[in-house]
């Protein structure tokens, strides 16, 4: 096995109060991400997978149980250290590739780094090296609306990169492309596994399953298997 | 939580950081420009009048402070009046009526108040004053010499009388400039004569009209009014030689004759507190053994505090309605800034997925608010200092814009930015950033 362990759940149970009645989105989920792992989780919809994803991802914080990201307990963290955590340990990439519609490709990538605090000339030179990478060296300056879906997903990884987090995580990123494009996306992906990068990404697709080392199947909330190169 | 944290605020944004997000801001005003314009405009309206209408004010209220001023804050000016017909009490006889001021009660003044400085005491009478074909209906109003130092009347050219000339009751005069003008259109008049009655007058001085001294008293709401003639001054001696004490005036078929010792004096008081109390033990002085109520009292000290009041009331109205109008204008700020709150919601929760806290989300919308209003106020403030320029070229009206005016307005309009956009900013902080995402 590679590395440490960088994500820890333990017990992890997230509650909605639905009127009278109460329901476990997330019960009792126990598992850890080690450092360079490239983890698939996959379900069948509504069995938790974003409810799961923002937990590990500090947007919503669980009910009941515990989790430890950097061997740091955050299942306790207020707003602000939340907030903290998000912007200089965690990657995003939405399957709805989020940009900010009013700000170019290069000032969406900046994005993190400018809660970061860094000064805007490394910002800049750090968002453009990103984009670069990613393959939009020649589309800095235009507005998301006026690219492909594909190009606005490689914007979306860029920006998910730019802080250099310690977990990238990904909803469905390839779902609303074409096949074409999502190959592209993938392609990144598996360069950024090459990398050892930690990426959870949650997925209906059974190859990016197998491109991943690791499934965790999720059903009614639960952790139902959990997989690794195939074995059990 | 979410509350305003100030310190943290503070603590948090280094320079470049605000910088970026004030520049985000403009971009962000810039991109729905349409709805910023029509968002600024109540604000622009509510600075721009406040402005234009302190500025109309002010110039009203300075213009009528001015001439009351120039009366002399440190007078008490005395006017001999005819009493009215049913107090009147006239020696029938003769067919004389004697009424108004003496120089028995100036003496009486001067040796009961020490605090008084000058009196200045003054003739008028009504006549033509003639240069060559021309005629004018003027004020001929024997005075002391002192008396453009204490009326504050600035002398164009020439100069005044000198006591020699008071002593010898020459004849000399000083005109205004009014009378000047239509005396002597094409010429100086310097060193002519003009001719009143039968004697001739040699002209040294020209002085400023004495506009003040009607006006000011009719505007500021004392009993003065009357018609005043354009004025020249001659020493009060000769006054007092060349016309007497009576003066005969033909009146409906019959003659009435009237005698005046003073028609005019002045009491100067040395400290400018002591000015109110001086009047009350004045008007004590010359109520005493009088039978008939023939002077008047013009204190401009009192003017002036009365034109104040007046002016402070007229700000304090003003000031509500200007408050009301900024209060409209940031209402309507607000609500814009609620609409785009709630339109720019997935927005908020992609910034706050990417690191943003809670009061850097307060501080971009409140920048935004700050930026609308302060454009607006900005916008405001020019139109408000040109508006009254135009409106005093336009209608020939005194305006002042007074330096705080403009910082006045756009400090409350800045401020109305603040407050109202606090609430919005609020709202948008204190959103859950997984509803936010998931919004549409
Ligand atoms: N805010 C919420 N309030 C109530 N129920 C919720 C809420 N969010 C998610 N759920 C429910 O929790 C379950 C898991 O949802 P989700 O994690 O979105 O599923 P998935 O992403 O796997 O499709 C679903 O049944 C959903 O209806
Ligand atoms: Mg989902």
């Amino acid at each position: 096995m590679s590395g440490m362990s960088i994500v820890t759940l333990n017990r992890v149970t997230k509650t909605y109060r639905m009127g009278e009645n109460t329901f476990d989105a997330l019960h009792e989920v126990d598992f850890e991400v080690r450092q360079g792992e490239y983890v698939a989780i996959m379900g069948p919809s509504g069995c938790g997978k974003s409810t799961l994803l923002n937990v590990l991802g500090c947007l919503d914080k669980p009910t009941s149980g515990h989790y430890l990201l950097n061997d740091t307990d955050v299942s306790t963290f207020d707003d602000d250290a939340l907030s903290e955590i998000r912007g200089k340990l965690l990657g995003f990439i939405f399957q709805s590739y989020n940009l900010i519609q009013q700000l170019t490709v290069l000032e969406n990538i900046e994005v993190p780094l400018y809660y970061q605090g860094v000064g805007a000339a490394a910002s800049r030179a750090k968002a453009q090296e990103l984009a670069e990478r990613v393959g939009l060296g020649h589309r800095l300056h235009h507005k998301p609306s006026e690219l492909s879906g594909g190009q606005q997903q490689r914007v979306g990884i860029a920006r998910a990169l730019v802080n250099e987090p310690l977990v990238l995580l990904a909803d469905e990123p390839t779902g609303n492309l074409d096949s074409g494009s999502g190959a592209e996306i993938l392609a990144l992906f598996e360069a950024l596994r090459e990398q050892q990068k930690t990426i959870i990404m949650v997925t209906h697709d059974p190859d990016i399953g197998r491109q991943a080392g690791r499934i965790i199947r999720l059903r009614d909330g639960r952790v139902e298997e959990d997989t690794r190169n195939g074995f059990s | 939580m979410g509350s305003l944290d100030l310190r943290g605020l503070i603590l948090l944004f280094n320079p470049g950081k605000l910088r970026r997000a004030i520049a985000l801001g403009f971009k962000t005003i810039w991109l729905h420009r349409l709805r910023s314009a029509l968002t600024m405009l109540g604000i622009v309206f509510g600075v721009c009048s406040v402005i234009a209408m302190l500025a109309v004010g002010e110039g009203a209220g300075h213009e009528a402070q001015e001439q009351i001023r120039r009366l002399g804050s440190q007078n008490i000016i005395l006017r001999s009046v005819k009493p009215t017909d049913d107090e009147r009490i006239s020696d029938e006889q003769s067919r004389v009526l004697e009424f108004g001021l003496t120089y028995n009660d100036m003496r009486r003044i001067e040796s009961t108040l020490p605090s008084v400085r000058v009196l200045a005491p003054g003739r008028i009478i009504r006549n033509h004053v003639y240069h060559a074909t021309r005629r004018v209906d003027a004020e001929i109003v024997g005075v002391v010499p002192w008396y453009t130092g204490i009326r504050n009347l600035r002398i164009h050219t020439g100069r005044f009388f000198s006591p020699i000339e008071i002593e010898g009751h020459v004849n000399v005069c000083v005109i205004s400039d009014s009378v000047a003008a239509r005396l002597f259109p094409f010429m100086s008049p310097l060193q002519r004569n003009v001719r009143v009655g039968s004697d001739y007058y040699r002209v040294i001085g020209i002085v400023e009209s004495d506009a003040g001294a009607g006006q000011a008293a009719a505007a500021a709401g004392g009993s003065g009014g009357g018609n005043y003639a354009p004025r020249i001054y001659i020493p009060l001696t000769a006054a007092r030689t060349r016309f007497g004490e009576t003066i005969i005036r033909r009146r409906a078929g019959s003659f009435e004759a009237e005698r005046v010792q003073l028609h005019e004096a002045i009491v100067q008081v040395d400290r400018i507190e002591d000015v109110e109390e001086t009047a009350r033990i004045v008007d004590g002085i010359l109520a005493r053994d009088r039978r008939q109520q023939d002077y008047e009292m013009v204190v401009p000290l009192e003017l002036l505090r009365q034109a104040e009041r007046t002016k402070q009331i007229f700000n304090t109205v003003l000031g509500a309605i200007a408050a009301i109008s900024l209060l409209v204008g940031g209402i309507g700020i607000m609500n814009i800034m609620l609409a785009s709150v709630t339109e720019r919601t997935r927005e908020i929760g992609i910034r706050r997925a990417l690191g943003a806290k809670r009061r850097d989300i307060i501080l971009q919308f409140l920048i935004e608010t700050v930026i609308l209003s302060g454009t607006g106020g900005v916008i405001g403030v020019v139109f408000g200092v040109v508006i009254p320029v135009v409106i005093s070229r336009v209608a020939d009206m005194t305006t002042i814009v007074t330096p705080w005016a403009p910082m006045l307005a756009f400090s409350i309009s800045a401020l109305v930015g603040v407050v109202f956009g606090i609430y919005p900013a609020m709202r948008a902080a204190n959103m859950d950033p997984v509803e936010a995402l998931r919004h549409e």
